[in-house]
């Protein structure tokens, strides 16, 4: 059934990149897809974090990379504990 | 007048007095890389003085966060001054500064525990925004190099978190 193989094909989940420099994520908001990847990458000679309150907590040393996996759908807004003027969000549909 | 402002400036514990400083006390490119070297290193010894002294787990790891990002930046500071072939050239402002938090630190040194924590914590609340207030109202519209200006304006932005980050310890202590 070369329809679900197709659909199948188009649900592959993608790796969404974020880039910290100069003390903020770029783009600071993001759309992604449940099971799409989200990886911070920190040029920034600061260690961060992606950080949602209660949430997960992803470190960001310098000049390293982290990522995440996004598995439900809704606004995620999320911050750098270490500089809480860092705010970013990622809405995720389902 | 200068004099005055400068007694003020040390008696008030700098209290937003920077941001006073007219446009006629200007400071030169290399008069601003000292006061941005000395803003840090003195927020670096606070870090270690707070490092040893308190044994509030949040306070510690908040201290060693500022000292990381005070390193950093005093790094980058460092290689542009090379750079730019500048030379920090010490005046009134880093003096003021100095001295402010030379009696900050004794001051601290005679508390302990939740007493030094809770001082330690609101002086650094304090203590960022004066300099971003200095950073916002004289240091980078004074700035006369643009890539100074640029790492002037980065350290706004961390300088500010920092502030927020403070803050948040500081609800927390409560
Ligand atoms: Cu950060």
């Amino acid at each position: 059934m070369p329809t679900l193989i197709l659909s199948a094909g188009m649900a592959q989940a993608a790796t969404i990149e974020v880039t910290i420099e100069k003390m903020a994520f770029s783009p600071a908001e993001i759309a992604a897809k449940i099971g799409d990847t989200i990886e911070w990458v920190n040029k920034d000679t600061f260690v961060h974090t992606a950080s949602v309150k209660g949430g997960w907590d992803v470190q960001l040393p310098v000049k390293k990379s982290g990522s995440v996996v996004v598995d439900k759908a809704g606004t995620l807004d999320y911050y750098c504990r270490f500089h809480p003027n860092m705010k970013g969000r990622i809405i995720v549909a389902p | 007048m200068h004099v005055r402002l400068l007694a003020t400036v040390a008696a008030l514990g700098l209290a937003g007095s920077l941001s006073l400083a007219t446009a006629a006390d200007k400071p030169s490119d290399p008069q601003i890389a000292h006061i941005a070297y000395t803003a840090g290193a003195i927020d670096v010894e606070a870090a270690k003085q707070a490092i040893a002294k308190s044994k509030n787990k949040e306070v510690v790891a908040f201290a060693e966060s500022m000292l990381r990002d005070h390193e950093a930046v005093k790094q980058q500071a460092l290689d542009l001054v090379k750079k730019l072939n500048v030379t920090p050239e010490d005046n009134a402002t880093s003096q003021a500064l100095s001295k402010a938090a030379t009696a900050e630190r004794d001051k601290l040194s005679g508390l302990e525990g939740a007493a030094f924590d809770k001082a330690y914590v609101d002086n650094e609340v304090a203590y960022h925004k004066q300099v971003n207030s200095a950073l916002e109202g004289l240091l980078i519209p004074s700035a006369q190099n643009a890539e100074l200006k640029g790492l002037l304006e980065t350290g706004l932005k961390l300088f500010q978190g920092h502030q927020q980050h403070a803050e948040h310890v500081a609800a927390a202590l409560k």
